[in-house]
């Protein structure tokens, strides 16, 4: 995407505010919030029209360190609170901040009603699998038999994959990518934004405090090419240090498996082409997870044929003023008046 | 608007009244809302002035013939300025046994019962709870009774469009409304374009209602009525010159909500919830698009709160509407528009609690509620509208102090207000004072924090302003910069500015006086919100048998007027009547340590004037 012309170039610097950072030292917020703030100036947004609106936990921090307009709000509401700022003034250009804990626990409802509605606005789940601002308990996304102070013996809940739940939500932009990989972070950052609708951004973050290396299993760089699928729209689903392997579905079956090309017959044209519109296939890309399969990362699903809320909302409005005269006094003498002389 | 006709077929001389108070009562399903709301339209037209109270329900369709599936209807119409909805009804229809059962207690000695005999049936009895038929025993020998078999007569009347007996019988509230109407000379016309308008796609409904409200009105002019019951005529009131008509609290809020943010400059956001007695104000809203209103009906009420924060952060007027089960769930948000400062309108249509409660009934439960319900020190303004009509003015008066002061409103109206209806002066919009709000756009210095000196208010900047990108959130702002602070005396600091801005509008408003009576005496009656009808006559009465009273109505609960400590030292005795266990009275005493003393009435149901009559003689007679 070209940034259109504006009449102030703006760099990363511009969007740091004067605020002292204050995550823990090696905190996967710090890459996160790098990444931001090198997009942002390749989006040709004016700075006094980009938001960020967040709820709270240590994610929610976040637009204390953006020099554009913020909220910090309360746990768990920052889709409602985005949903009214973005229906009194479409023009701003939203981004909310949440976490594992503030996007899917306390506020898991609002979350799937601003995905389903569609409100044009950018999410950025950060999700590290723990709660850290309250130091430590485990989260809704924490894998079963999670230790932490608040389950010594380990959870016994089952989590939330949250990209599984986005879909079922009715989301209609699903995409995700590592906090560290700024390479294919900040352009994901910029389809997410280009998407007219609730385009959702899952961001594994690592927590070092509470949860360290909890994405060590497909995000280490070593093993990467083994355990990372980078997708791309139309093209076929291949990983692999030697790119020979590829996704293909089971025959007779509605579920994956990954093959090798050039063992038993199977060559390029068996592997499945990305297709991210197709809603179906999104659901088993984001059930992946290494070691049987690789981790999907990028545009899980992306629907274009449905308006955000917003502009529905606003074009309502617009056809009852074309229909309706504005006037209040008409409107109350309306009906049954009568004249006491 | 519609020419006043009088009704030219009735013959009968007509007994003159004063005033007269019905009440229609039915099953859930007998349509007697419609019935209360078509009579009352009629009698509007006709130049009385009334007052009405719909009673009904939680349940939708309650079980058909049970005590609890009883819906009320009552209406006080008289030739004199009418307040409330009436005491004791001088005139009881009843539909089925269960209405006179539920019903029968209130009805004034020697009034006019008129009864469906034909809905008298062993089942109808037995679902009652009647061992025997109180229109065959002497049971109702204190009234007037008018058995008719109403059923029967429906039937015969509608006959002619084959509807099969179950839907004919719908019509019998039709019937029952045409005698009425002919009983105190209503016009039927209006009723029979409504009809019409109502089942335009099904005429042969429509047919049927009119001929059923017909023939129950030429029932009244041709039948032979037992000694003591025939025809009524209650003369126009004498209200304030202009142009009228019928309106409902939650219908005349919502009106307000668009003239006060008109007054404002601002586009009103509705964040709301459905929740019972509130809904009717967002339904209302919604039909107000033209206006620019922008309504959501959010997926809770804390998201419903949440979107008009942000709509108000973003420079519209953010309101959100609920009743008391809602408020307990947007207190936190509320508490963030109180840390923030922002304008928010915070309509609460009262009900009975705690808890679910009771969702149909009024109360005036929530004012501790308004003023206190949420974390830390997190004061906010509260005003409560008095009547139906006044909702409008309320919730003007809530976006002026919201808007002009940078802070929450409560504004407290309740399920009586909500639901009753009451003739109301149009008013001339041209008339109302402006208050347009400024938004601050100079970077100049800024920050978002900078405030007035005298009255604490900051400033209101909004995204999407050049250089004035700034940071807003629930922790506490250093008082001069808005950038995050623990320091403590700043808390402390901060806290004193947030309850002082809110004290401070008190010298924005105007001195409290008496609505009836002198600033002095024996006894002041002080009331706030829905209870101000009663009061007001009750007290009128009192001052005409010679006593020392005066009524003092609040508009502003929080803060008080400023000479309203001074005000109530000047009697030598204050009570408040209240529909709760005592909040004002509580209030009264802690802010001005003065012998407040509830009169307290916690059923659900307005206060009667009698009651409040009663509290009056009983403390004045104490005091003696």
């Amino acid at each position: 995407m070209t940034p259109p012309d504006t009449p102030q170039k703006l760099t990363r610097k511009d969007f740091a505010s004067d605020q002292e950072v204050r995550w823990c030292p090696g905190c996967g917020d710090y890459a996160i919030l790098a990444a931001v703030q090198r997009a942002l100036p390749k989006l040709g947004v004016a700075r006094e029209n980009s938001v960020f609106i967040s709820g709270i936990g240590c994610s929610s921090r976040f637009p204390y360190y953006m020099n554009t307009y913020g909220f910090h709000t309360i746990h768990g509401r920052a889709p409602a609170l985005s949903t009214g700022v973005k229906l009194a003034n479409p023009n701003l250009d939203i981004w909310m901040i949440t976490g594992d804990g503030d996007g899917l626990s306390i506020g898991g409802n609002h979350l799937l009603h601003i995905l389903r509605r569609n409100l044009n606005i950018q999410i950025i789940l950060f999700n590290n699998r723990i709660y850290g601002l309250t130091k430590g308990q485990y989260s809704p996304t924490s894998l079963v038999g999670k230790k932490s102070p608040s389950t010594p013996m380990g959870s016994v809940d089952n989590p939330v994959v949250p990209a599984a739940f986005a879909l079922g939500a009715g989301a209609r932009f699903v995409s995700r990518a590592i906090d560290t990989d700024a390479k294919r972070l900040v352009p994901l950052l910029m389809k997410a934004h280009d998407y007219q609708g609730a385009g959702l951004i899952e961001v594994f973050q690592n927590c070092p405090v509470f949860n360290d290396g909890a994405f060590t299993h497909f995000s280490d760089r070593k093993t990467a090419t083994e355990t990372q699928l980078h997708l791309e729209h139309g093209k076929p689903m291949i990983f692999g240090a030697e790119k020979n392997k590829g996704l293909r579905l089971r025959p007779n079956s509605l579920q994956l498996e990954v093959v090798t090309i050039g063992e038993d017959g199977i060559t390029e044209a068996d592997i499945l082409v990305h297709d991210q519109t197709n809603r179906a296939m999104a659901f088993l890309l984001a059930a992946m997870e290494p070691p049987t399969f690789p981790i999907a990362l990028g545009v899980l699903y992306c629907d274009t044929s449905v308006g955000s809320f917003e502009t529905a909302i606003h074009a309502q409005i617009e056809q009852a003023k074309q229909t309706r005269k504005p006037d209040l006094g008409a409107l109350m003498r309306k009906g049954h008046t009568w004249v006491v002389e | 608007m519609d020419t006043i006709t009088t009704p030219s077929e009735s013959t009968k001389a007509r007994e003159q009244l004063d005033s007269v108070v019905i009440r229609f009562a039915g099953d859930s399903g007998d349509g007697m809302q419609l019935t209360g709301t078509q009579f009352t339209q009629s009698t509007a037209l006709a130049g009385n002035d009334l007052a009405t109270f719909p009673d009904f329900p939680a349940e939708i369709r309650a079980p058909a013939g049970t005590t609890f599936g009883v819906s009320g209807f009552q209406i006080h119409f008289a030739s004199h300025n009418v307040m409330t909805p009436g005491d004791a009804p001088d005139v009881l229809v009843a539909m089925n046994p269960a209405a006179l059962k539920v019903n029968i207690k209130d009805l004034k000695e020697r009034g006019l019962l008129v009864v469906n005999s034909g809905a008298f049936t062993k089942g109808n009895l037995k679902k009652a709870g009647y061992e025997s038929n109180p229109l065959e025993d002497d049971s109702l020998v204190g009234y007037r009774l008018l058995a008719l078999d109403i059923s029967k007569f429906t039937l015969a009347a509608v006959a002619e469009f084959e509807l099969g007996t179950k839907a004919a019988l719908r019509s019998k509230n039709m019937w029952t409304l045409g005698l009425l109407m002919w009983m105190f000379g209503r016009d039927r016309e209006p009723t029979v374009a409504w009809l019409k308008h109502k089942f335009a796609s099904k005429p042969e409904i429509a047919g049927a209602n009119i001929a059923a409200l017909n023939a129950g009105h030429i029932y009244g002019e041709t039948a032979e009525l037992p000694v003591g019951i025939g025809a009524y005529e209650v003369v126009k009131a004498k209200l304030e010159p202009g142009l009228y008509r019928n309106v409902t609290g939650n219908e005349a809020t919502a009106w307000g909500m668009v003239a006060g943010a008109d007054l404002a400059g601002l586009t009103p956001v509705l964040g709301s919830y459905p929740i019972t007695p509130a809904s009717s104000f967002l339904h209302a809203m919604s039909k107000l698009k033209e206006f620019g209103v922008v309504t959501f009906q959010a997926e809770d009420e804390i998201a419903a709160v949440c979107a008009a924060v942000g709509a108000s952060w973003a420079g519209s007027l953010g309101i959100t509407s609920t009743s008391g089960p809602g408020v307990a769930l947007k207190t936190e948000a509320i508490g963030l528009a109180v840390v923030t400062e922002l304008p928010l309108i915070i309509l609460d249509v009262q009900r009975g609690g705690p808890s679910t409660g009771l969702p149909t009934k009024t109360e005036q439960s929530d004012l501790l509620q308004a003023m206190y319900g949420r974390n830390g020190d997190c004061p906010l303004a509260v005003v409560a509208a008095q009547s139906p009509g006044d909702c409008f003015y309320a919730a003007i008066e809530a976006i002026r102090i919201s808007t002009k002061y940078m802070t929450p409103v409560m504004l407290l109206t309740d399920g009586y207000l909500a639901n009753g209806a009451e003739p109301w002066r149009i008013p001339d919009l041209d008339k109302l004072e402006p208050f347009p709000v400024t938004f601050h756009t100079d970077p100049e210095g800024f920050h978002p924090y900078l405030r007035d000196p005298e009255t604490f208010v900051r400033i209101w900047p909004k995204p999407g302003t050049p250089g004035l990108e700034h940071r807003l959130g629930g922790l506490e702002k250093h008082h001069d910069s808005g950038n995050i602070s623990y320091d403590p005396d700043n808390h402390h600091k901060m806290t004193k500015v947030r309850a002082g801005k809110i004290a401070n509008i008190a010298n924005d408003l105007p001195e409290q006086t008496p609505c009836v009576g002198e600033a002095s005496g024996d006894l002041a009656v002080v009331g706030w919100g829905s209870t101000y009808g009663s009061i007001y006559q009750a007290v009128t009465r009192a001052r005409a048998a010679g006593h020392k009273v005066s009524h003092i109505h609040l508009r502003h609960l929080n803060p008080f007027p400023r000479n309203l400590g001074d005000l109530l030292r000047s009697f030598k005795k204050v009570i408040v009547p209240e529909m709760n266990n005592g909040m004002l009275s509580k209030i009264l005493r802690s802010d001005f340590l003065i012998d407040a003393i509830g009169v307290n009435k916690i059923a659900g149901q307005p206060f009667k004037v009698g009651e409040i009559e009663q509290a009056i003689s009983t403390h004045l007679e104490a005091s003696k």
